[in-house]
């Protein structure tokens, strides 16, 4: 009994700090169920591993960073970096994706990396090695027990969760949502029933690549953009997409707020550069136990 | 004389010619060029390693990087405990280091196939990176570590400083011989079933061979041959740097892989070779189009946004790679 109250002692004197960190990794992984999320629609519906996935993100954070210092409304840095990325986006999969529909899913791992290794060059180039800052929209704060805690975190959770029910909706109820589900169902059978499949794909890339423009900007303001900032966010998501069973939407949002709430934790006695670790450890233990994921209900 | 006979005639012809010229190299090249063929020798045997993978399993590997590293680092550990320092302790540091990495990496690993695989092996190859670069007191942290070169020969009985003619043949003979085994690796029983996991896993398990022990072995033999690499590079730079160990440097193998073209062997020591050689081409070519042109913003241009360019086109037009159309000539 000593020992629990000892147990006890200590948490409730790092109350405050457990508490942060809980909000922390909610938000953070929020923003990775964002990033995530993309990728599994990408990964689902074209068997395209989409290695650039961590420099759409970043190139997202960079038109923000520009639309920002232009017009000085962040919201319209978002609007216009989503559609600009998803621009960008469309014309990736057209030019190098589409060519390699029919061959083997890894090929596509080679041309993304390739993206991504031009992309984030192309950043270095243009933009320098110096870390830009994106201002948050607003800047209130409110009282968390006795810490003041930004409210822009929240706003940024909620959003992450608004977009991502919007396209689970989308998917859900519209016709271009039916027409995607169908194609990740059968590709041939959709195209027989007249569902111009290469638009699918195109769009289907531009909606990830848009999602990931979106994660960029409103996670800019809490880190800082530069070039690398993509690498760290694409091998977390391909974590969380392991874990949470590939090409299942809800999976991964549950292993995105599962693996940010372990690293926010392991933060409090590690830095955050080795919290890395935890989610490998994660990682290691579903590939033992569960190979098929983590959050997958019966694996077939 | 028989079809097979005649192949193999030219083949070690081919071999001879090839072998005479890189052993002729370092004496009529400059001291730049010496180097940058040893380099590409180098690189080019840490990209056959991972061809081990990618070409007879049809395993891409995205981890190579932290063999290479651990090699590094193992021939660094070597280096710095013993006085004077022991090429051949560097070497075996280096081989234990990388064995226990690909031993990791391939038990946990092999669990998953194609995409799964390559997203693993890049995880667990970031892993070692953030180990090595937050470890400082051991490893160095950012700077890394380095040291004085050993010197060739057998400690105690005869030795004598590496020159950067003796370096060229000394990683020549290592890369050579490397060659060769891997090459009659690949050309044994267990080379077969390797080819045979790539062609069709699920017969190859019905037939009745324990692919998943296969798969383990083929990392690990792999791996080793990536950590000799590494102890090479180690050597030739005298230092160890976590640079080495990111993931950057895997990709770049898969890199030389697909422009040599997969499954070759000799091909990701050529892809090396014209990667390497496009990387100087470039960081020639634009500060020169920068002045002639008087476009100053060109000058600082990345090398790897053309070579990306260059990577994706030859992925999407030639995925056989430069030496792909050579294979069956070159592998019969």
């Amino acid at each position: 009994m000593d020992f629990l109250w000892h147990v006890w002692d200590a948490l409730a004197a790092n109350r405050d700090i457990i508490v942060i960190q809980t909000v922390n990794g909610i938000v953070t992984g929020m923003i990775l169920a964002l990033v995530a999320s993309g990728l599994t629609l990408i990964f689902g519906i074209m068997d395209v591993v989409n290695f650039a996935h961590g420099e759409l993100f970043m190139l997202g954070a960079y038109v923000g960073v520009i639309v920002l210092a232009a017009t000085g409304s962040f919201w319209t840095a978002l609007i216009v970096s989503v559609l600009t990325v998803a621009l960008i986006g469309a014309v990736l999969q057209i030019t190098t994706l589409r060519p390699l529909i029919g061959r083997d899913p890894l090929t596509t791992i080679l041309a993304t990396f390739g993206i991504s290794l031009v992309l984030q060059n192309y950043a270095l180039w243009q933009f320098g090695p110096v870390a830009r800052k994106i201002q948050e929209p607003f800047t209130g704060q409110f009282t968390l027990f006795y810490l003041q805690y930004p409210w822009y975190r929240l706003v940024i959770a909620g959003l992450s969760a608004a977009i991502i029910t919007a396209l689970y909706l989308f998917l859900r109820y519209s016709t271009y949502g039916i027409w995607i589900r169908a194609t990740t169902q059968d590709r041939v059978m959709a195209q027989a029933m007249g569902i111009p499949v290469p638009s699918v794909h195109t769009a289907v890339f531009a909606i990830g690549a848009g999602m990931a423009a979106a994660s960029g900007v409103l996670f800019g303001p809490l880190v800082g953009v530069n070039h690398a900032m993509g690498l760290d966010w694409v091998l977390k998501a391909f974590i969380v997409v392991v874990v949470g069973g590939m090409g299942n939407l809800g999976g991964s949002i549950a292993a995105s707020i599962f693996i940010s709430l372990l690293e926010a934790y392991a933060s409090i006695w590690v830095s955050p550069s080795q919290a890395i670790i935890v989610s490998s450890v994660v990682l290691i233990l579903t590939l033992l136990f569960r190979p098929t994921g983590l959050f997958v209900p019966t694996p077939k | 004389m028989s079809p097979s006979s005649r192949h193999a005639k030219v083949y070690w012809t081919g071999f001879a010619v090839i072998m005479a010229l890189l052993i002729i190299a370092p004496l009529v090249l400059p001291e730049f060029w010496r180097r940058f063929l040893t380099e590409i020798l180098i690189w080019g045997l840490l990209a056959m390693s991972s061809d081990i993978l990618i070409g007879y399993v049809g395993m891409v590997s995205f981890g190579h990087s932290a063999f290479f590293g651990l090699g590094m680092y193992g021939a660094a550990a070597a280096i710095l405990m013993t006085n004077p320092p022991s090429l051949w302790l560097a070497i075996l540091y280096g081989l234990a280091g990388s064995a226990g990495v690909a031993l990791f990496v391939a038990y946990f690993s092999t669990r998953l196939r194609d995409i799964y695989f390559a997203i693993t092996t890049l995880i667990f190859a970031q892993i070692f990176y953030v180990i090595i670069f937050t470890w400082t007191e051991v490893t160095g942290g950012e700077n890394g570590l380095s040291f004085s070169r050993p010197q060739l020969g057998i400690p105690g009985v005869y030795t004598t400083p590496f020159t950067s003619t003796t370096l060229h043949w000394f990683v020549l003979a290592v890369v050579a011989v490397s060659y060769l085994v891997l090459r009659r690796i690949t050309q044994s029983p267990f080379g077969m079933v390797l080819q045979s996991i790539r062609e069709n896993e699920a017969r190859t398990r019905a037939v009745g061979y324990p692919v998943e022990r296969y798969k383990i072995v083929a990392v690990m033999l792999s791996g080793l041959f990536a950590g000799l690499a590494g102890v090479l590079y180690a050597i030739q730079n005298r230092f160890a740097a976590p640079d080495f160990v990111y993931f950057l440097v895997s990709g770049e193998v898969v890199i030389f892989n697909v422009m040599g073209g997969i499954g070759t062997l000799v091909g990701p020591i050529v892809g090396a070779g014209f990667f390497l050689g496009l990387r100087e081409g470039f960081s020639r070519l634009f500060p020169w189009i920068a002045s002639t042109f008087n476009l100053p913003q060109i000058a600082e241009a990345p090398y790897l946004i053309p070579v990306g360019i260059i990577f994706i086109a030859m992925v999407i037009f030639m995925p056989q790679g430069l030496l792909g159309f050579a294979r069956r000539w070159l592998n019969r």
